[in-house]
């Protein structure tokens, strides 16, 4: 190698070595404002986790103040958002990819599904107000506030569930045809066995989303202040990010680091929903031999 | 001798394009029949139409008919899913289901309503001996078909297909991603297997044709050049082209 050719080199290495570091700093600046958030939040609201806050209801006194009636407003929303978007959004899933037919009006549907995942959730939220809440005469109840919260996670779930779907190699789907299976059979027989671990996955990340929202269950009309238990779907309610946000803007010192509790509550059920869906993936995972 | 399958007059096309011109066939029962042909010669296209695993592909389109059992399988009196039960198909690439080897034999039984267990069993010891697997997995009948080997998998497929009692087996080159031995072995199965069902085997390999085929057909652009029987077709082909392919001048 001559002097030209290795300072064309040991450029290139620079370069190299430049673009590794401005990586790492890209990976790390995400990694330290995540620390810090925590630190921050945990230093604010582990003194005042209690199994009191958990137990109490909103007060006027910090030291009373507790989260329960927002914890299981959050947990009925939650339940009734998956027992509604599940089974529609995977429905929709295997019609878009196995019995519709390639043409235009399919492609139609499926560029609009993924639109719709765009769209603000607040739009959402008055989709909500102005179809279950007034139309549909639902009130200001859990029930209104989960159908809205479906239809907000409902593209996701269609999505993540026709990737998962996608993914069935089509060998297989051709083994099971040829020994004479309807559509049908060959969707659960082969198909969702397959894809099931993609399909919980996706689903139970956008089931945690809807967990974090607040804006749209503004709009339909969750309760600022709650002074009883939600009993089924049809009672009024509120959630623990609208609780959080509630605390997180009044007057008195105290009730930032009441939010922080709060929060740390609801990070613990996240971070628990989204260790269900690793399980899950990995229980359920078929590796498959190339 | 009596055809199970006859063949008229068949043109098939993936869009614009013609990929069977006019084929004509009688395919005789407990007989092992070749197709071979260098590639995109239409032999797979044309297996495929025999039980019609072609309906999946967009944009194709079948003119002709084809007898089986005195009814044309396109016409509205044939049911596809109860055709592909009575003419079943092994693929090129062996690929079980990831269930376990139980599993994957009686699955067509399971969705055709056969769910009897002592019936099952039977199946799946009747059907792992006559692919001569049986001694190599009868301790692992429960566990994932995935662990078998490639040449192993290939014969559970083939056990999956008689499983269902068919007439007629459609194999479409089932030894390409096999080793020489994992060959032989499927090879020994289907001259077995010819005892009690009528085969189709599509092959890339002519030596494979000249050893286990009682009739044998060359494909050429989507027409069938030549068809009889395969000691004819090899030791003194009628026409040039078959002579060319099968002394290796080309394909």
């Amino acid at each position: 190698m001559n002097n030209e050719e290795l300072r064309r080199l040991k450029k290139r290495k620079m370069l190299n070595s430049i673009m590794h570091g401005i990586f790492l700093a890209c990976t790390l600046f995400g990694v330290i404002v995540l620390v810090i958030l925590m630190i921050d939040i945990l230093r604010k609201g582990l003194p005042w986790l209690s199994l009191d806050f958990l137990k109490n209801f909103p007060s006027r006194f910090p030291r009373k103040s507790g989260i329960y009636p927002a914890l299981l407003g959050s947990l009925w929303v939650i339940f009734l958002t998956a027992l509604i978007a599940f089974p529609i959004g995977v429905g929709t899933a295997i019609y878009l990819e196995e019995y519709a037919e390639d043409n235009k009006f399919t492609e139609f549907i499926k560029l609009n599904i993924a639109n719709l995942a765009g769209v603000p959730s607040i739009i959402y939220g008055m989709l909500g107000l102005a179809v279950f809440v007034r139309l549909f005469a639902m009130g200001r109840t859990i029930l209104a506030a989960s159908f809205t919260m479906a239809i907000l996670i409902l593209p996701i779930i269609i999505i993540s569930s026709q990737e998962a779907i996608k993914s069935v190699p089509s060998s297989l789907k051709q083994a099971s045809y040829a020994l004479g299976t309807t559509k049908w059979q060959t969707v659960t027989g082969v198909i969702l066995p397959y894809a099931l671990p993609g399909i919980l996955t996706g689903s139970i990340l956008a089931i945690s989303r809807a967990l974090g929202e607040a804006a749209p269950l503004i709009v339909v009309g969750a309760l600022a202040y709650v002074s009883f238990i939600p009993k089924g779907p049809f009672d009024q309610f509120t959630v623990l990010p609208i609780q959080i946000f509630n605390w997180a803007g009044m007057p008195k010192k105290d009730f930032q680091d009441v939010a922080a509790a709060g929060i740390i509550v609801l990070l613990v059920i996240l971070l628990g929903i989204n260790s269900v869906a690793i399980i899950l993936r990995n229980k359920y995972q078929i590796r498959m031999k190339d | 001798m009596e055809p199970i399958l006859s063949v008229r007059n068949l043109n098939f096309y993936y869009g614009e394009h013609k990929a069977l011109k006019d084929v004509n066939m009688d395919i005789y029962k407990n007989n092992v029949t070749a197709f071979i042909g260098p590639s995109g010669c239409g032999k797979s296209t044309f297996l495929r139409t025999l039980n019609r695993m072609n309906d999946f592909i967009e944009n194709v389109k079948v003119e002709g008919n084809i007898i089986y059992e005195g009814k044309d399988i396109y016409s509205k009196e044939m049911e596809p899913v109860e055709l592909r039960r009575r003419i079943g198909m092994v693929f090129q690439k062996p690929n079980p289901f990831p269930k376990t080897i139980y599993e994957n034999i009686v699955y067509g039984l399971r969705k055709n309503g056969v769910n009897k267990k002592d019936v099952l069993d039977e199946v799946v010891e009747k059907t792992l001996k006559a692919v001569a697997l049986y001694d190599e997995v009868k301790d692992k009948i429960y566990k994932s078909a995935l662990e078998l080997s490639g040449g192993q998998q290939q014969r559970l497929c083939i056990a999956r297909a008689i499983a269902m009692q068919p007439d007629v087996v459609l194999m479409d080159e089932p030894t390409s991603a096999l080793d020489p031995i994992s060959t032989m072995k499927i090879e020994e199965l289907v001259l077995e297997l010819k005892k009690d069902y009528t085969i189709i085997i599509v092959t890339h390999s002519m030596q494979q044709a000249a050893r286990i085929s009682d009739y044998t057909a060359f494909f050429l652009n989507g027409e069938v050049i030549e068809y009889d029987e395969t000691s004819k077709i090899f030791s003194n082909p009628r026409d040039k082209r078959t002579e060319d392919y099968i002394t290796g001048r080309f394909g």
